[in-house]
């Protein structure tokens, strides 16, 4: 039987490998979300091509235009190009996205796979008392009063998400660690006579981080979300910068909408599209590192 | 008998550390503030007499902590022990008293203007639980059933889409179809019965897509059950196999996922509360507290916030244990 050939083999086969074996399975809404992230990310680094006005020039002549060749997604309450608020909105959005996604991963991972690898008293404080107060508050409401207190801004709004963002990694990293750790393999490095930071870093961890690809999707969503919540309660980007947020906030005036719901819609269709990418990229992914969920 | 007594112990004393983290927490929040509180609150003109005047009112001229590191003369800083007369000792000593301090802006009773508002969140955050199992539990159950066809493909695109809408985009587009276009309803307030209409569809859009995943996958567990088998082979009808028997089991998960998400519920309701005007703990918050500056009223709601969703939680584990009782054997 070649197939029972070495359990090790079987853990080390990696995401990729799968992935490039399966590629035509793989769920169609994930590669759909691959796509528009990819415009996303392309619309924010190349904004300054894409957007032909300028995001915080106002014309009073010009406001509440509806989409036109000029303007394609018209004109807000000062005579704005809601066109290129939202491609530099795009920007915005994608830094704090990636800078609180890499950071809380990092942060998180480190210390999720301290706490599972140590066990002990180790992880009685980080699992048993330091996750669980922070999984106790509502992480929106934790990083509203951090930042109301802190005041608004956009360092100190990733600041705030990174501070509510690196539990999920960390919870989720240990519980793997937990369940890497007790492989063959590791008692074999062990008895090799790696050191603990060897046998963590370089043998437990590369077993163990799969499952974060799935919550770095979903944390890129959960942050673009968080930006924009902030933003729009006027806790994140202060205006006139372009956040989407922002523009909601300014577009949702009684007089606004009736004369303009093009101003609220096109910021909304921004935000629900890009995290519905990233949703589906990392409901794609969970379903294919999880056969359980699979539909077919 | 001897564990079960223990662990029950064991959630408690986390229990009791986690209020008092964050209690500490938001006693510390203040002193993030960048510069003088004072200054923020009364303003840059504010002459010193008036700034000493507010410090004084609300203790603001005590020391922070039990001990610091005060500066001297030189500029060097020393470890200074300052005993009980500090602040973090004065606002846990007042919360012991049901006391959460004056509102710095107009001397009213923070614990009072939190009880006027906490009514109105509650409401809110049923009312959006209300909308979300109505709209869950048929789809969820539509969508298990038929595991793996286009109907079920179809609702977890949209359940998807549900969850990938924030509320601060379906409600102003709410307002626009049912006040603005169609005069319906009114967009903001909290008058009439049918004002919470809006801003509980809001609230629950989110949840009701959440909970659809949970119950359909719910739903597919239960399916493959060896009850499911002999009620089918009894002659039960489908929708009796799924109303009666799998709906019961399988509900014991959401009910979990239920009690977690009132924490979002409420944060959430910030965000709801905001739009339509909703006068909650959360517009307390956003309102008078952040746009305000007033500081002593952000710490309270804080508190009252995440107190309430630190029960709820505990409550949601404790009635999962019961409902389950394979979880309160292991």
């Amino acid at each position: 039987m070649a197939r029972s050939a070495d359990q090790s083999f079987v853990i080390r086969v990696t995401l990729a490998e799968r992935a490039n074996a399966h590629f035509i399975e793989m769920n169609r809404l994930s590669i759909i979300g691959l796509v528009i992230v990819v415009i996303f990310v392309m619309v924010a680094i190349f904004a300054p091509w894409i957007a032909h006005y300028d995001v915080g020039t106002t014309n009073l002549a010009m406001r509440y235009m509806p989409p036109t060749a000029a303007h394609w997604f018209g004109t807000d309450s000062t005579g704005r190009d809601i066109f290129s608020r939202v491609v530099f909105g795009a920007r915005i959005s994608l830094e704090v996205g990636v800078i609180v996604v890499l950071v809380s991963a990092f942060v998180g991972t480190f210390i999720g796979a301290i706490a599972g690898f140590y066990s002990g008293w180790v992880d009685s404080l980080l699992s048993g008392y330091i996750f669980n107060v922070f999984l106790a508050f509502p992480g929106l409401l934790l990083a509203i009063a951090l930042v109301a207190f802190l005041g608004a801004g956009l360092n100190k709004l990733i600041f705030a998400l990174c501070i509510i963002g690196w539990v999920g990694y960390a919870r989720l990293i240990r519980a793997q660690v937990l369940k890497v750790r007790e492989y063959d393999f590791v008692q074999a490095a062990r008895a090799l006579g790696a050191g603990d930071f060897r046998i963590l870093f370089v043998h437990i961890l590369p077993n163990a981080i799969q499952p974060l690809i799935v919550q770095a999707s979903l944390g890129m969503a959960g942050a673009v979300l968080a930006e924009a919540s902030l933003s729009f309660l006027g806790l994140g980007v202060p205006p006139p910068a372009p956040s989407w947020g922002v523009m909601i906030e300014e577009a949702r005036d009684l007089s606004t909408l009736q004369a303009a719901p093009h101003a609220l819609i096109f910021p909304g269709l921004a935000i629900a599209l890009t995290v519905l990418a990233f949703n589906f990229i990392g409901d794609g992914l969970r379903e294919y590192l999880d056969p359980r969920q699979r539909r077919r | 008998m001897k564990y079960k007594l223990f662990g029950l112990i064991r959630r408690i004393g986390l229990l009791v550390l986690v209020v008092w983290t964050v209690v500490s927490l938001v006693t510390i929040l203040i002193e993030l503030v960048p510069g003088d509180p004072a200054v923020a609150v009364l303003g840059e003109q504010a002459t010193p007499e008036q700034l000493a005047q507010f410090r004084a009112k609300h203790g603001l001229d005590r020391p922070p902590f039990f001990f610091g590191f005060p500066a001297d003369t030189n500029g060097q800083r020393h470890f200074k022990w300052y005993g009980l007369s500090n602040r973090y000792d004065d606002y846990w000593v007042a919360i012991l008293h049901g006391d959460l301090g004056k509102s710095f802006r107009t001397d009213q009773p923070v614990f009072r203007l939190i009880l006027e508002r906490y009514p109105a969140t509650i409401e809110l955050a049923i009312a959006a639980m209300l909308v979300a199992v109505t709209i869950a539990i048929p789809l969820g159950v539509m969508a298990g059933k038929n595991r793996g066809t286009l109907t079920d493909n179809l609702l977890s695109v949209l359940a998807l889409i549900g969850i990938s809408l924030p509320g601060f985009v379906i409600g102003p587009m709410l307002v626009y179809v049912f006040a603005v276009k169609l005069g319906w309803l009114a967009p903001s307030g909290r008058f009439e019965w049918s004002d919470i209409i809006l801003p509980a569809v809001t609230l629950g859009a989110a949840l009701s897509a959440i909970l659809t995943r949970m119950v359909r996958s719910s739903v597919i567990e239960e399916l493959s059950e060896g009850y499911v088998r002999t009620a089918r082979a009894k002659g039960l009808s489908e929708r009796a196999v799924v109303y009666k028997h799998v709906l019961k089991n399988g509900l014991i998960p959401v009910v979990t996922v239920l009690g977690l998400q009132l924490g979002i519920l409420l944060a959430g309701a910030i965000i709801t509360e905001k739009i339509f005007g909703w006068p909650g703990l959360g517009l307390l918050l956003v309102e008078d507290g952040i746009g305000k500056r007033d500081y002593r009223i952000v710490q309270g709601c804080v508190l009252a916030i995440s107190t309430t969703y630190i029960a709820a939680n505990t409550l949601t584990d404790m009635l999962y244990r019961w409902l389950d009782p394979r979880i309160r054997a292991s």
